[in-house]
């Protein structure tokens, strides 16, 4: 009997890029000086359940993968090798990895064998650290074992190979002579540096080892050929070989075309210099090489189909337990009062009013808590986007050498998980933004007297009926004279345009519009900031910007509530009942007609403690026609905020408050003003919710 | 005129049929998501007359529009046999629920699309657009609406200026 296995494969890759999240929010929080086991545990727990998912699966390259972290993690467990911060990025740089290749086999992709083997070299070269004397041809014969393995699964990688020899690099002729390592000089120690700077290809000459009677240990009797590619001078290599200039020979040629170089691996005798095939212990991870980036051009087309794909996929959420105990506990409850109904039922008599009474109002709390808790499933907290940050952070600001430290404030705030989905890329724009530009280099901080290590803060808030998402950085801030020159350069301002401050800032959400000086791969090509705000309006939301030259930035993201649940107070105007968002309310007043004063005979203003407060009658704005008319001679004045601007609304009752989720009217109708959305109360009757700043900026008209 | 359904299936529609103010309606009955008796709605402010307001159906704001007020027919009092024929509207890519209301709903029938007469031409007078064409069953006329366009969202909003 088989059973489909791909059945599971969903439920895996959740499990897999869950056990992945977990893994690397451990490796950030590590702290070097203190190891908390309990961590190390996590991480290893979900580096072992990847693991054994994928071999059950049958994915024996993540498999294999895994293996090897796993090994790391273990040694790391048992205290067995020291927490180093290279060997913490490289395991992170592994998870991306694993992310990836993970990515791959889901979308039935081919995995990036180039990729997976580097890492894998570098997981292996940190294993290794240690035991490498006494192991010493190992990394080699595995990185290339691991390749061969890894085009098994998919040989139309191969090509994808060769051309990537086609890069600017150097070539170089090293062949010392006999008495360098009398010298202290130690080859290994070279190609480290060589390696720092780009990658590095050593084929080994061993022509001229002596036959092992003759051999004296302390004579380098090799040479090699060092192939070096990447973006680097001449002068930078010379320099790393300034130490050995008298003891050897060499040439250094660039790499002027794609040289094939044949694979010349050759089992070395056992003489330790010649051994160790250095490699960067800790290849950075963030830094995007030409090669990667070459491959994943062609991929990220590819993956953008997928994209497509998936999203057509049903897509599932992960909900808090606690949620779904409060659940389970209320339709317990709900089944006990059925219960109780029915037995009241049964033998019904007269008597038995009053129980039947207090069952049908306990039914009804239990049902419209019930319904409250199933429409609480969708939402997320806001950390779910949030978590990613950190690693963001940590590796952007490690490659940019400066210090920054997040913090993360309403990570518990509430939000829909379509906007949990759909916020993330805008966010990572900006907060790239924000690091690159944003904060300066630490020299120039101290020197501007501020603190070394900048601050960026994330904040989500519920506020006036919106989700609010602040990026808040203590950074140089917008120079708003240079985005003014720059958008009259670029002829997107006239040049005697007067423009508000506001507006200025609003400039760089102009498509093309960048003031960077130089470009990074990071950001500053000014493609971003419009998509940016194209996406945030998409979500029906908008961007704010509010900069202060060499104080910083804060720019603030307002998502409407359509997708949320709001707290709200419900009122009644004639036979109408409205929902005001609870945010908005600033006070309510009993009033009678005679407070209010008439202004120019039309509009009307209340007296608030020395202010006056223009008044809007629900009942005209409205048109309601229903409901007891005398009513309008006395009623309650609710003073709301929108926008900054206070109004005062009067309506015939205060009802009561409550939380209703937000119900797009567009979805089946359109907008309609002084409406924001609408909501089902718990009589099942409809609702509409009022829009406060909609309202206002009626008022004011 | 023929009432027998014809062996091409494919050129055979099913038309749920309504009466309004006396006269006989049709809607493609795969466009009707529900048949469903009058109830109390929620007036939205501001909107055309013959928009009734919301309805909650099932969670979703439905808007219930009244074909009477719509179509400048004399009005009636809601009565236990009015009904609302909730319809499944497409616009460009969205789909939108809307609710219209009717005096009855009368029959289903199976319309061949060669039956289906051409809406004459009034002139500017009379707007036909949301028309799709006429058909005569037992005698009598019936007007199939096109759903699509008689519920567009825009056209619900500035229905006003054409009447």
């Amino acid at each position: 009997m088989s059973i489909d296995m791909s059945q599971f494969h969903q439920v895996f890759f959740e499990e897999c890029f869950e056990g992945l999240e977990a893994m690397e929010s451990g490796l950030l929080t590590l702290d070097m000086g203190d190891i908390d086991s309990e961590i190390i545990n996590t991480i290893f727990r979900g580096a072992h359940s990847i693991k054994g998912g994928s071999g059950t699966f049958g994915f024996t390259v993540v498999a294999e993968y895994t293996h090897i972290m796993e090994t790391l993690l273990d040694e790391m467990r048992d205290g067995r090798r020291k927490v180093t911060q290279p060997a913490v990025d490289v395991l992170l740089g592994s998870v991306d990895c694993l992310r990836e290749m993970l990515t791959a086999i889901q979308n039935e992709r081919n995995v990036n064998n180039a990729s997976v083997a580097k890492h894998k070299k570098a997981l292996e070269v940190v294993l290794n650290g240690g035991s490498m004397a006494e192991e010493p041809a190992l990394p080699v014969e595995q990185e290339f074992a691991s390749e061969e393995d890894s085009v098994n699964v998919a040989p139309d990688i191969v090509e994808e190979e060769s051309v990537e020899l086609g890069e600017q690099g150097w070539k170089i002729a090293f062949c010392p002579y006999l008495d360098l390592l009398k010298t202290g000089n130690d080859p290994v120690r070279l190609f480290r540096e060589l390696n720092e700077l780009g990658e590095l290809t050593t084929t080994v000459n061993i022509q001229d080892v002596p036959g092992f009677y003759e051999l004296d240990p302390e004579e380098c009797n090799i040479s090699w050929d060092l192939k070096v590619v990447g973006d680097i001078s001449g002068d930078e290599i010379r320099e790393i070989f300034n130490w050995v200039e008298g003891d050897c020979e060499m040439e250094i040629q660039p790499l002027a075309k794609a040289v094939k170089l044949p694979p010349v691996v050759k089992k070395i005798d056992p003489e330790p210099a010649a051994v160790i095939i250095p490699d960067n212990p800790a290849p950075k991870s963030v830094e995007v090489k030409p090669k990667v980036a070459e491959t994943k051009k062609s991929e990220s087309q590819d993956s953008d189909n997928e994209a497509a794909k998936t999203t057509a996929k049903a897509s599932s959420i992960r909900v808090d337990t606690d949620k779904i105990d409060t659940l389970i506990n209320m339709v317990g409850e709900v089944v006990i009062t059925q219960s109780m109904l029915g037995l009241v039922g049964e033998n019904f008599s007269m008597d038995k009013v009053g129980q039947l009474k207090r069952g049908l109002a306990q039914l009804e709390r239990h049902t419209r808590d019930l319904q409250q808790s199933v429409m609480n499933i969708r939402m997320l907290p806001i950390s779910f986007v949030f978590s990613r940050f950190p690693r963001l952070v940590h590796d952007i600001s490690s490659k940019l050498d400066k210090k920054i430290v997040l913090k993360l404030v309403g990570e518990n705030t509430e939000v829909d998980k379509a906007v949990v989905e759909l916020i993330n890329d805008p966010l990572v724009h900006l907060i790239r933004n924000s690091l690159d530009h944003g904060i300066e280099m630490p020299a120039d901080r101290v020197a501007a007297g501020k603190p070394e290590t900048g601050t960026i803060e994330l904040k989500a808030y519920h506020r006036g009926g919106h989700i609010v998402i602040e990026i808040i950085d203590d950074g140089r801030g917008l120079d708003k004279d240079k985005l003014l020159s720059k958008a009259i350069e670029k002829g997107l301002v006239e040049e005697n345009n007067l423009l508000t401050e506001k507006q200025i800032f609003e400039l760089i959400f102009m498509p093309g519009f960048s003031t960077a000086e130089q470009l990074t791969d990071i950001s500053g090509r000014g493609v971003g900031m419009d998509v940016v705000r194209r996406n945030i309006q998409s979500l029906g939301g908008n961007i704010e910007i509010i900069s202060e030259l060499g104080k910083g930035t804060t720019i603030a993201i307002h998502l409407p509530l359509t997708l949320a649940i709001l707290d709200g107070q419900s009122v009644a105007v004639g036979d109408e009942t409205y929902i005001v968002p609870l945010v908005s309310i600033i006070e309510s007043i009993n009033i009678t007609e005679r407070m209010l004063n008439k202004v120019a005979g039309k509009g009307e203003t209340f007296r608030l403690r020395n202010e006056y407060l223009p008044v809007i009658r629900m009942r005209g704005i409205f048109n309601v026609h229903s409901g007891n008319p005398t009513k309008s001679k006395e009623g309650v004045l609710v003073v709301v905020e929108g926008q900054g601007e206070l109004c005062c609304l009067l309506v015939d009752e205060l009802l009561g408050q409550q939380q209703v989720v937000i119900k797009s009217l567009e979805a089946n109708y359109r907008r309609v003003e002084g409406v924001s959305g609408a909501t089902i109360l718990g009589d099942g009757s409809v609702a509409l919710i009022l829009d406060v700043p909609g309202l206002v900026r009626f008022s004011i008209r | 005129m023929t009432t027998d359904v014809q062996s091409n299936n494919s050129r055979v529609e099913q038309f749920l049929t309504f009466q309004l103010a006396g006269e006989a309606y049709g809607v493609e009955i795969l466009k009707v998501q529900e048949i469903r008796g009058w109830e109390a709605v929620r007036v939205i402010p501001n909107t055309p007359a013959f928009v009734k307001g919301v309805l909650n159906l099932r969670g979703s704001v439905v808007p219930i529009i009244d074909l009477r007020e719509r179509f400048s027919l004399e009005h009636f009092d809601y009565s236990p046999k009015t009904v609302v024929i909730v319809l499944c509207v497409e616009h460009g890519a969205n789909q939108f629920v809307m609710g219209i209301v009717a005096d009855a709903v009368s029959d289903v029938l199976d319309i061949n699309l060669e039956d289906i007469k051409k809406a004459p031409n009034f002139g500017s007078k009379i707007d036909t657009r949301y028309m799709r064409g006429m058909h005569v069953y037992k005698k009598k006329m019936i007007m199939l609406l096109d759903v699509d366009k008689l519920l567009n969202p825009d056209e619900v909003e500035g229905i006003e200026s054409l009447v």
